[in-house]
């Protein structure tokens, strides 16, 4: 065993280990951990194939983002877990039944995994002697510019999404005007008054 | 012109039936009566001036638009003009126009309707569109459009007899008419199947062309070989059998006597009945093709005039005994039929529909003049008060029992043309079965006619006095149509003999036939083959037909020509051609085949033959006259000596006795169980079961399911993931 | 090359510009008050993008390496699409506007919405269907929980998230295995891997990817959003997922099902039709049940999904055509229904509850006609069109071997014809009610009438759809 295989399968394992532990743990907050784990490992993995980008993008981005997000949510939300889950007990026999079988069929067919001969040339081309981002630099305003740019439309409507169904103007709250702040004529604003002492106005 | 005549009782029909209200009821009879005398106008224009010789084939065709065109089924809706149908045309149209204007008279009141109920104008459209059924039927250029003419009139047969709808006796015989009727038009139907079949088309064109052809074909059908020709010509008979009212079929037509007396006059006399031996000509060519199926029509036939004279004899119903005696004459008409003498048929069709319609109405006269009184006990001595129904009726009656001067063709419609059909048949059957059966025949029509007669208008007045004093003669709107008919039962036999039935050249002209077979008959003369008696009368008529026959054949080859692209089988029709001099099947109104020599042998009967039916005629009278006018007591004793006898005939052979007894019982007993336990219990029950026990059920566990939580929703997505999943490892198709 | 490339996906991208420049324009400018002209002018450029697309050529045009086809299928499909949104947006403009409901960015998410479903008729490859997908249903999230203050209509949105994130992933995972087998994403890759022999894993693939369709186009077992996004959503946008989305969910699975698994028919026939029976069933007989007009509507697009499926699983030309004039049927008739649907009033709320149309023939004897004819229509009453679009798959099932399901096709449309005729006998034969109001928006009112005289003349030759069905399908198949 080669050490890279030896690495490929202990940053698998970890991989489906973390996997399994997000969805079994109790603790919702250990099951964000647990997560992490997972991307780390997947991100080994990148390096492993030498996708050392796509690894430090998943480290930057999921880890460091939005797992970290995950993590304030489930800790603000405070979802009694326990509860939902003993509804979810009643159909525990019958779930575990199918996800045996699920699990027996799908080993049927990993048993017989045979890669298609013609996959690896099919298969995009390397581009060799380039380097990560170059590389995708290059494919990514070509060949899958049509999927780029309606990843961004995705993210737009994300976006257009998020503000619509939670952005409100309220109009019992007092809020900061800019331009009226900024166009403020201390002249105006503001009436000097000598006021005598002992007189008052 | 054609058009105008097939639609203008349609027309009548339509405004008579659906716009009474706006027109009033008087207008709508007036309306139909009014469009179907301008039918029958145009009907006689045709006749007189249709010219078989200037069309190809002997006909033409008047396309009205396209019917039915799916896969190989290609039909126009088309009127066929031909000999046969110009001839039914003035028929119909004849018949219903002064059916139509007697029923002014005979419809004004009716016991049968509440005061103020209006069915005047309903019976008038009824009419009508029972004429344009029968028209459709008469002038179809294919089977189906024959088929719709022939459920038309079913249809229409079925709402006029049981028209007085109040009379439980008329809803029966309606319904029995009906289903009697279906169990031939199930013949036709398998009939017109096996055609199709066999030639892949519905036209009247192809079908005749490939006659020939089906006569050496053979049909599987029943577990069995057969002779398609043999077997399509049954199965056409088979619905003729039912329309036509023979034997075993009958049952129906006395039964349906329920209807108002126009209506038997008109369907059950004059036309729709006669339906059937229209088919049997109208399908000679296939007919000509099938000997043993022929053999069968004319037995039949014979059977049948034999039959119901013998019942006609001791019915005591005005109507009924004329609605045997047309039983029996149309058994005449399949008997000429079925010898192969379709010309001799139609003219024994043509002459019967006057004086047949003639003495329905002169009957429903009496019947009218006598309070709706139905029952000849109960008349006697009508002759004073009926003056002119008694003549009518006595026109009708000479008409029909065939008084004539024998050896001569002077004589009522009835002596022409029975005597014709009977020398045929004595030519068709070499004096046989057939003939000997309508030999006896007329015996007993003459006598059951003239017994008729006797009991109604002679002798002393029998029954409730005061109807009897009460008896009156119908309104002139009556005895017009009675009038116009005992003219066409006088003359029409004797005006149209030659065409029918009188020299082998002019009856082919007359129906459009060339001269070809004519030629044939003289080829085989020359070979000295069948000489008969005169051969001086047959020579001198041949070599007249020789004459055309060289002189015609390039025009005789263009007809053929034209004919064959019109019906779509040019090849067939040359190579034909170029064999023989034959005429071919589809060529001229009706078709005789190159051995058919009935007509010209019947010419030649021996003179006891052609005498025999009107010896018959006079021992029948003089019988009817001794029994009925000089001892009138002698009826009585005899029906006393003779009594199983008497009874046998007074119950028509147990007929309807028997079929209550093997198919009626039987079917209503399966009908009911299939109701009660089949219908009700099983098919109600279950789908009652499956749908307000079941389905509700279900709808109920869905609803449930549909519990609202997200997870349940998701656990759904999985069980179906699994259930594909599953199916796929164990069905898929992996290799 | 990127040239041309672009130059076919052009109707997609000035549909994504005119959604950026309306979400500018209307951000700096008058926000919601110009929403009304917004969506007039939205439903405009669909009709005009559609009507484009339309009159483009017949050529079959591949971009991006394949991974988007401009073929004869897809232009039918989205013009379909485009239609039948622009129709949606029209109808939805004066109901959401009197709930104040009618913001700015409703056109704009149904624009991008509507690209999406486009992307997705078009894919030739599994990522590009995935982008395009998801792009829809992201929209059609947000839309529907839009009446953001009331509880049902959250739940709906929340609902379909989840589920749908869900199918997502179940497709994602079908994705993942046919790509891991066939070694690539591009459809015309998988046909030509699979073409000696195909393994279980690739099937797998197929069961899982079958999965998510069958979600999209609320198939049984994975119809059970259907219901209560239908009950909860703002019945325009409700309206709005009984067509546009259905047609290019129902697309997308021909155009996978053909493209990608061509050579493994007898496979997937098996998984569509089973989708197809259950659909049937499980839409007619739950149907009965309802009391709500729209949970009612859901298993009716339920049912009749399954017909449509049942065209698919013939897995013939004739079966693809069927399934597309389907489809076209089906989004007309939908159209009509929802058009009444909308109108139903009571004192200014909508009323949803079909007990509320009783006797509602006497006081609007036109529309209560017109409502009849549709349902009559989708109950597939013969003269009507929805007979003929029935009979098209039915004939198109038994002419590809499933007798059996055409068969069962029958039973199910003759139980499912109860609950349509309920509603037309309350409206006929019901007893007096307190009246709904007399609403007379004359677009509602022109679409009913236009879509119940569809159902009425369109047998004389369906408008002509059948031949362009035909075509259409024609380009998928071969």
């Amino acid at each position: 065993m080669t050490p890279a295989a030896f690495a490929f399968y202990c940053f698998a394992v970890a991989a489906l280990g973390g996997g399994l532990m997000t969805v079994v743990s109790r603790n919702p907050v250990h099951s964000v951990l647990w997560l992490i784990l997972t991307f780390l490992s997947s991100a080994g993995l990148f390096v492993l194939l030498g996708a050392e980008f796509l690894a430090m993008l998943l480290m930057i981005v999921y880890v460091g983002a939005v797992m970290v997000l995950f993590l304030f949510v489930v800790m603000m939300l405070d979802v009694d877990f326990a509860a939902l889950k003993g509804e979810m007990a009643k159909y525990m026999p019958l779930a575990l039944l199918i996800g045996i079988i699920l699990l027996m069929q799908l080993a049927l067919a990993f048993g017989v995994w045979e890669f298609d001969v013609g996959a690896v040339e099919r298969a995009a081309n390397p581009v060799e002697d380039v380097y990560n981002t170059q590389g995708l630099g290059l494919v990514l305003y070509d060949r899958y510019f049509l999927l780029f740019q309606l990843a961004g439309l995705i993210l737009l409507v994300a976006m257009i999404g998020a503000i619509v169904l939670t952005l409100r103007h309220r109009s019992d709250v007092k809020r900061q005007n800019v331009l009226a702040q900024m166009y403020r004529d201390p002249a105006k604003a503001m009436e000097l008054k000598d006021v005598k002492p002992g007189q008052g106005l | 012109m054609e058009t105008i005549i097939l639609f203008s009782p349609l027309v009548g029909a339509i405004i008579g039936g659906f716009g009474w209200r706006i027109i009033t009821e008087n207008g709508g009879q007036w309306v139909t009566t009014l469009l179907l005398g301008l039918a029958c106008l145009l009907s006689w224009v045709i006749f007189l001036t249709f010219d078989p010789s200037a069309h190809p084939g002997g006909s033409y065709t008047v396309e009205i638009m396209r019917w039915v065109s799916s896969g190989s089924l290609d039909t126009s809706w088309a009127i066929r003009m031909d000999r046969l149908t110009a001839i039914m045309l003035i028929v119909i149209t004849t018949v219903s126009a002064l059916v139509h204007l007697y029923s002014f008279g005979y419809m004004a009141h009716d016991d049968q309707f509440r005061e103020g109920e209006h069915y005047k104008a309903r019976f008038f459209a009824y009419l009508s569109f029972f004429t344009f059924a029968m028209l459709m039927l008469v002038t179809a250029d294919n089977l189906v459009q024959m088929f719709f003419g022939w459920e038309g009139v079913g249809l229409a047969s079925y709402l006029l007899i049981g028209f007085y709808y109040r009379k439980p006796s008329a809803n029966a015989a309606a319904i029995k008419a009906f289903v009697v009727n279906r169990v031939g038009d199930f013949g036709f139907a398998l009939g017109i199947f096996a055609l199709f079949f066999l030639t892949d088309s519905i036209n009247f064109d192809v079908i005749f062309a490939s006659a020939p052809e089906m006569a050496e074909t053979n049909l599987t059908f029943l577990w069995r070989e057969w002779n398609a020709a043999e077997l399509v010509a049954f199965l056409l008979f088979i619905g003729a059998m039912g329309k036509s009212a023979q034997l075993f079929l009958h049952t129906w037509l006395p039964d349906a006597m329920e209807g108002p007396t126009p209506v038997s006059a008109l369907i059950h006399a004059a036309t729709m009945v006669t339906a059937g031996v229209f088919l049997v000509c109208r399908m000679s060519p296939i007919m000509e093709f099938a000997p043993n199926a022929t053999a069968f029509i004319t037995f039949l036939g014979a059977s049948t005039a034999f039959f119901a004279a013998t019942v006609g004899l001791v019915q005591n119903d005005i109507k009924r005994v004329i609605a045997y005696s047309t039983c029996s004459q149309l058994g005449y008409m399949f008997v000429a039929a079925g010898v192969g003498v379709y010309s001799a048929a139609m003219f024994h069709l043509f002459t019967h529909a006057f004086f047949k319609a003639m003495l329905f109405l002169g009957a429903g006269s009496v019947i009218h003049g006598m309070h709706h009184e139905q029952d000849m006990r109960n008349y006697g001595g009508l002759r004073h008060k009926l003056p002119y129904t008694f003549w009518a009726m006595m026109i009708g009656t000479l008409a029909i029992t065939g008084v004539g001067i024998p050896l001569t063709h002077i004589g009522f419609a009835g002596f022409l043309s029975k005597d014709a059909i009977i020398e045929s048949a004595w030519a068709g059957t070499m004096g046989g079965y057939a003939f000997w059966m309508l030999v006896i025949a007329a015996l007993f029509t003459s006598f059951y006619s003239w017994r008729l007669i006797f009991l109604t208008f002679f002798g002393e007045a029998r029954g409730d006095r005061h109807t009897h004093e009460h008896a009156h003669e119908s309104p002139t709107v009556m005895l017009v149509p009675l009038g116009v008919l005992a003219v066409g039962a006088v003359l029409a036999g004797m005006v149209w003999y030659g065409p029918f039935f009188g020299e082998h050249e002019r009856v082919n002209r007359f129906f459009g036939i060339n001269a070809a077979h004519a030629e044939e008959v003289m080829a085989e003369d020359d070979h000295g083959a069948g000489v008969g008696e005169a051969v001086e009368e047959l020579a001198e008529g041949d070599l007249e037909g020789a004459d055309e026959a060289v002189t015609e054949p390039t025009g005789e080859g263009e007809d053929h020509g034209e004919t064959a692209a019109a019906s779509d089988s040019a090849e067939d029709h040359g190579e034909e051609a170029a064999h023989g001099p034959a005429q071919q099947p589809g060529d001229g109104a009706i078709f005789i085949g190159p051995d058919n020599h009935v007509m010209d042998d019947a010419h030649h009967a021996p003179t006891w033959v052609k005498v025999s039916p009107f010896v018959a005629m006079l021992i029948g009278f003089l019988v009817a006259f001794q029994m009925y006018i000089r001892r009138p007591d002698l009826p009585a004793k005899l029906a006393e000596n003779q009594r199983p006898l008497y009874l046998f005939l007074l119950n028509k052979w147990y007929f309807d006795e028997i079929y209550d007894f093997l198919f009626v019982r039987p079917a209503t007993r399966v009908g009911a169980f299939l109701w009660k336990r089949g219908d009700g219990g099983v098919i109600d029950g279950g789908i009652n079961g499956l749908a307000m026990g079941v389905v509700p059920f279900v709808t109920r566990a869905l609803n449930r399911a549909q519990s609202g939580y997200i997870f349940t929703y998701a656990f759904a997505m999985v069980i179906g993931i699994a259930i594909l999943i599953t199916w796929m490892t164990l069905f898929g198709g992996v290799e | 090359m990127i040239g041309t490339d672009l130059q076919i996906i052009l109707p997609e991208i000035v549909l994504s510009v005119f959604a950026m420049v309306a979400l500018l324009g209307a951000v700096y400018t008058t926000k919601d008050k110009a929403a009304g002209l917004l969506v007039w002018g939205t439903a405009g450029i669909f009709v005009i993008v559609g009507l484009w697309i339309g009159t483009t050529g017949d050529e079959t045009r591949e971009a991006f390496a394949g991974s988007f086809v401009d073929d004869g299928f897809a232009r039918f499909a989205k013009v379909l699409i485009l239609f039948s949104a622009a129709a949606i947006l029209l109808m939805s403009q004066e109901y959401l506007a009197r709930r104040d409901l009618l913001r700015f960015e409703y056109p704009v998410l149904v624009t991008l919405a509507v690209v999406g479903m486009m992307v997705m008729v078009s894919a030739g490859d599994l990522i590009a269907l995935y982008m395009g997908l998801e792009l829809q249903s992201l929209a059609l999230y947000v839309v529907a929980s839009l009446r953001r203050d009331s509880v049902k209509s959250t739940e709906a949105g929340l609902k379909y998230f989840v589920l749908g994130a869900l199918s997502s992933g179940l497709l994602l995972y079908g994705a993942s295995l046919t790509y891991g087998y066939a070694g690539s994403t591009l459809f015309s890759d998988i046909v030509a891997s699979s073409v000696d022999g195909v393994s279980l894993g690739l099937l797998f693939g197929l069961v899982f990817l079958c999965a998510g369709f069958a979600f999209k186009v609320s198939a049984a077992p994975f119809h059970m959003w259907t219901p209560d996004v239908y009950e909860g959503a703002p019945t325009p946008i409700t309206a709005f997922f009984a067509t546009a989305p259905k047609v290019a969910a129902m697309a997308l699975f021909g155009r996978v099902m053909f493209d990608a698994f061509g050579v493994v028919v007898a496979d997937w026939q098996q998984i569509v039709a089973f989708l197809s029976v259950v659909s049937m069933f499980l839409g007619s007989i739950a149907a009965i049940g309802q009391r709500n007009i729209k949970r009612l509507m859901a298993y009716s697009s339920i049912t009749h999904m399954g017909f449509a499926l049942m065209g698919l699983a013939a897995g013939t030309v004739l079966g693809v055509q069927a399934m597309l004039i389907y489809m076209a049927i089906y989004v007309v008739m939908n159209l009509g229904t929802f058009a009444f649907i909308l109108s139903m009033e009571k004192d200014g709320m909508p009323v949803t509850d079909i007990d509320a149309l009783q006797m509602y023939s006497a006081r609007e004897p036109l529309k209560a006609l017109a409502m009849l004819i549709l349902l009559f229509s989708l109950a597939g009453v013969p003269p009507l069109v929805g007979f003929f679009g029935k009979l098209y798959v039915l004939r198109a099932a038994y002419d590809g071997g499933l007798a059996w399901l055409a068969v069962a096709g029958v039973v199910a449309s003759v139980i499912g014809a109860f609950y349509y005729l309920r509603i037309v006998y309350f409206m006929y034969f019901g007893e007096e009610r307190e009246p709904l109001d007399r609403n007379g928006s004359p677009v509602l009112w022109g679409v009913l009438m236009v879509s119940a005289a569809i159902m009425v003349f369109g047998v004389i030759n369906l408008f002509g759809v059948e031949p362009l069905a035909a075509a259409a399908a024609d380009t998928l198949v071969n």
